[in-house]
């Protein structure tokens, strides 16, 4: 590492109509370093990203390549500068060869000679020690090895900054260990790497320096060695240890029913490991962890949402198969998904079909709901959660993305569900509808619905929960419950290990 | 009438403007180029029997195996995102096995009983084929234009088997009464089973939750399985609803010719019941969707093709001029001219509101 300055980006800002996606961001890379680019959802990681690789044009600020301005208007310009992305999902093409996709669409005669492509790609593969074949042909290899020929060919056209982004999502762990080799290698030869990912093992494995993005501002610049992983997590999340120390113990605990609801023992599915999980009769329970810590995949095969592989499951003892989200309805547990957009509302039909939409599932093919009955519950709905819509029969799709989120809620609600996940039902939606919904869910718990709640705002989930179970890298690790319920507990449970 | 044209103004654009706009124009045309184009006069047919006759009576009478089976295009399109082409050849099939239980009988053994029989061995055939086609799409996930290729391929040659190698004629005064007139009623048959039809879908969705499940399926297929909708069985139930369409029509053609001939029964409907679906306003890509648009559009392309005839065009010609037409009424119902119109609409209401302020702060 010769600490020279590769990439500087200074006083970055970019604005989105409504949303400030990045805000006064600088952003230094150095010659031969690993950097990686930290933050929760809606920090401006990618938005940044973005902006580096000419797929949008920043407001403000200013781009130096090796202390040259340079600007990135296109994709092309980003990748004439030195500037080469690999995604996650590989954007190479599966039925050419290995070495037609390190060299097609370039600007050079070695294309017209195979031989003499495969023989200069073979070379390019031995030196960088990825074990593959020019002639091979790419969709056969692993996606790892799909990985690092599209790294190959960023190397190859004499890339300078090197973005990967999420590299390792898909991998296992030999895989990981042989992309950090990779990585190594081609730090020590001066390219300068920025590594986003949501792993905080790897990011302490194989980085140099960190940096830490938050609601699109920069919260700072750290060497790896000099940051725990706690304080890491406290400032992606936005808190000082210190102040958190200062809050004390929350004031009361709350009774729970001894009726337990649900109860899952070894519970998995396709993007699930097997874990236990029970729920009581009025409990509100949450699970946390930061983002791909496995926290939605859990509660989603807990709804059968994702194809479930595996577990024992009971509802007030009694044990029940569910391996569908219509088994789950029938025993009266209701989901908000995280994703409103793919996995929540229909978005051509009126507010009022999207409310009735599970009741009608419910009750089945032949007993539809009546139209008078169906604007009845949509106008009790539209009232109670004070839904702003032009009226009942506006596509959902035209409404705010708070008032969405109510419609989906009011969909569950008239389900009438004695278990309600509610997966990051706050994401994206204004202050006061927040409390809003808080304060729903506390009513349904004292009503005797058992709630999980998912945020990742980790004050909203000690204001309601009365129990969180932690989750890392697809694991629990942890639940807290009364007195441990505090910031400076969870942090340390999320980040684990030497905290 | 005023007052939905007045609709069409303030509100932009709604889903049947394009196929009322089309209807509207068509008839003025053909009013302005021939004022009696429309008169529909009482006379009596060879069997003495009193019907109706005229342009008009015999558009929506040849558009009656169209309207039907582009009902049920219809709901495949909204569910699956995609379009039948076997039903042509589905049609020759059904057709065939209709004429199957009534070859058994002979002229004089035809009773309503047989036919009725006949009919539904034909729908049991035409939904078992339309269950093989929802099977492709909605199971393993096979482009519904290319899973309906296998049975568009095959299809009139196993029509060709059912029929035993030939083309089997069948006469009997019932047949006639279904593909033409029963006697004492003006009205021609196949027009009256269109009314059944839509009826029984208008029925169908009020008496069962169809409608909103096959439009979430369609619209978003992961919220449609998270809300625990069986995505899988509304996508083949509307294919084997198309196939009773299908069975209705093709027993229709049946029984207006008096023969099933596999290789010219309802030849190249499906392009047109696709193309009624899309005149009708729908969105191919499936989601929401107007039954009612989808026969509008069957009349407009049949109203089309009887000006045609009546301009004189020879019939060769036929094809080329319906193409121009309806390439105009695709362009314009296209989003991009929709939303251009929308936008000027909404800029005129904006410029009257604005105006009218005006009138108003002055007095």
């Amino acid at each position: 590492m010769d600490g020279k300055e590769l990439l500087t980006m200074r006083h970055i800002k970019k604005q989105f109509p409504g949303v400030l996606a990045l805000n006064d961001v600088d952003f230094t890379l150095r010659k031969g370093e690993i950097h990686a680019l930290m933050g929760e959802n809606g920090a401006g990681k990618s938005t940044l990203i973005k902006i580096l690789t000419g797929v949008y044009q920043m407001d403000e600020g200013e781009v130096r390549i090796e202390g040259e301005k340079v600007s990135i208007h296109s994709p092309q310009a980003a990748q004439n500068s030195g500037i080469s992305t690999v995604y996650q999902e590989i954007t190479l093409c599966p039925n050419l060869t290995v070495a037609e996709n390190m060299f097609i669409g370039r600007d050079n005669s070695l294309f017209s000679n195979r031989k003499k492509y495969e023989k200069r790609a073979d070379e390019l593969l031995k030196q960088l020690e990825i074990p593959a074949k020019s002639t091979q042909q790419l969709g056969r290899c692993s996606l790892a090895i799909q990985q690092m020929v599209a790294i190959a060919r960023a190397v190859d056209m004499k890339c300078k900054v090197l973005i990967l982004d999420e590299p390792t999502s898909s991998l296992d762990d030999k895989e990981v260990n042989m992309l950090f080799k990779l990585m190594r290698n081609l730090k020590s030869e001066g390219v300068g790497i920025i590594f986003v990912t949501h792993f905080l093992e790897q990011v302490y494995e194989v980085s140099d320096r960190i940096t830490v993005l938050r609601n699109g501002e920069l919260v700072g610049e750290y060497l790896t060695e000099e940051l725990p992983q706690v304080e890491l997590v406290s400032k992606m999340i936005g808190k000082a240890l210190d102040e958190l120390n200062s809050l004390g113990d929350p004031d009361e605990t709350k009774k729970v029913s001894d009726e337990v609801f649900y109860e899952a023992e070894g519970l998995s599915s396709e993007n699930a490991l097997p874990f236990d999980f029970k729920i009581h009769k009025g409990e509100v329970n949450g699970f946390t962890g930061l983002l791909g810590s496995g926290r939605s995949e859990s509660v989603r095969a807990i709804f059968g949402a994702d194809k479930v592989t595996g577990g024992k499951i009971k509802i007030k003892g009694a044990q029940v198969k569910i391996t569908k989200p219509i088994d789950a309805m029938k025993h009266g547990i209701g989901y908000l998904a995280e994703d409103r957009k793919r996995d929540g509302i229909i978005a051509e039909l009126s507010v009022r079909e999207n409310i009735i939409l599970a009741l009608q599932v419910m009750n089945g093919f032949f007993k539809p709901i009546s139209r008078s009955e169906s604007e009845a519950f949509a106008d009790e709905y539209i009232k109670v959660l004070q839904i702003k819509t032009a009226n009942r029969e506006t596509p959902v799709g035209s409404l705010s993305g708070g008032n969405q989120q109510k419609v989906i809620l009011a969909r569950w609600l008239l389900t009438h569900p004695d278990y309600l996940i509610l997966d990051e039902p706050t994401r994206g939606i204004d202050v006061g509808t927040k409390l809003e919904i808080q304060k729903l869910v506390l009513k349904l718990a004292e009503e005797g619905v058992s709630v999980t709640f998912i945020s990742s705002e980790i004050e909203e989930m000690l204001r309601t929960c009365s129990r969180l179970i932690v989750m890392r890298d697809r694991h629990i690790v942890g639940e807290l419950k009364g007195k441990e319920l505090n910031q400076v507990q969870v942090m340390k449970t999320i980040a684990g290990g030497e905290a | 009438m005023k007052n939905k044209i007045k609709n069409v103004f303030s509100n932009g654009f709604g889903q049947l403007t394009i196929p009322i706009i089309a209807i509207l124009i068509l008839v003025i045309f053909n009013l302005i180029r021939d004022p009696g184009f429309f008169s529909i006069e009482l006379t009596q047919n060879n069997d003495g029997n009193n019907v109706l006759a005229g342009n008009l009576i015999s558009i929506i009478d040849n558009a009656s195996e169209l309207a039907i089976i582009a009902m049920g295009m219809t709901l495949v399109t909204a569910a699956c995102g995609g379009q039948d082409i076997s039903v042509g050849a589905a049609a020759a099939i059904a057709g065939s096995a209709f004429v199957k239980i009534l070859s058994n009988a002979g002229t004089d053994g035809i009773s309503g009983g047989l036919v009725l029989a006949a009919f539904l061995f034909a729908c049991v055939v035409a939904m078992l084929f339309g269950a093989f086609n929802g099977t492709l799409v909605a199971v393993f996930k096979i482009q519904p234009m290319i899973a309906t290729l296998i049975l568009f391929t095959c299809g009139r040659s196993i029509a060709y088997w059912i029929s035993g190698s030939a083309t089997p004629n069948v006469a009997s005064p019932i047949i006639d009464g279904i593909g033409r007139i029963i006697p004492g009623v003006p009205i021609p048959t196949p027009v009256l089973i269109v009314i059944a039809v839509a009826i029984i879908f208008k029925l169908v969705f009020h008496f069962t939750s169809l409608e909103l499940l096959t439009q979430s399926v369609g619209i978003n297929g992961n919220a449609a399985r998270v809300n625990g909708i069986n995505s899988t069985f509304i996508k083949i139930l509307s294919f084997v609803i198309l196939g009773i369409c299908v069975a209705v029509a093709g027993s229709i053609g049946v029984c207006r010719m008096g023969q099933v001939s596999h290789d010219t029964l309802l030849l190249d409907i499906e392009m047109d019941a696709i193309l009624a679906v899309a005149i009708g306003g729908n969105n191919l890509g499936g989601g929401k969707f107007k039954i009612s648009g989808s026969i509008l559009g069957a009349y407009i392309i049949q109203m089309l093709t009887i000006t045609l005839y009546a301009m004189k065009v020879r019939s060769t010609d036929v094809k080329a001029y319906k193409a121009i037409v309806i390439v105009l009424l695709v362009v314009i119902g296209s989003p991009v001219v929709k939303a251009k119109v929308n936008k000027y609409i909404s800029r005129l209401r904006s410029g009257r509101i604005k105006a009218s302020e005006k009138g108003a702060g002055r007095t």
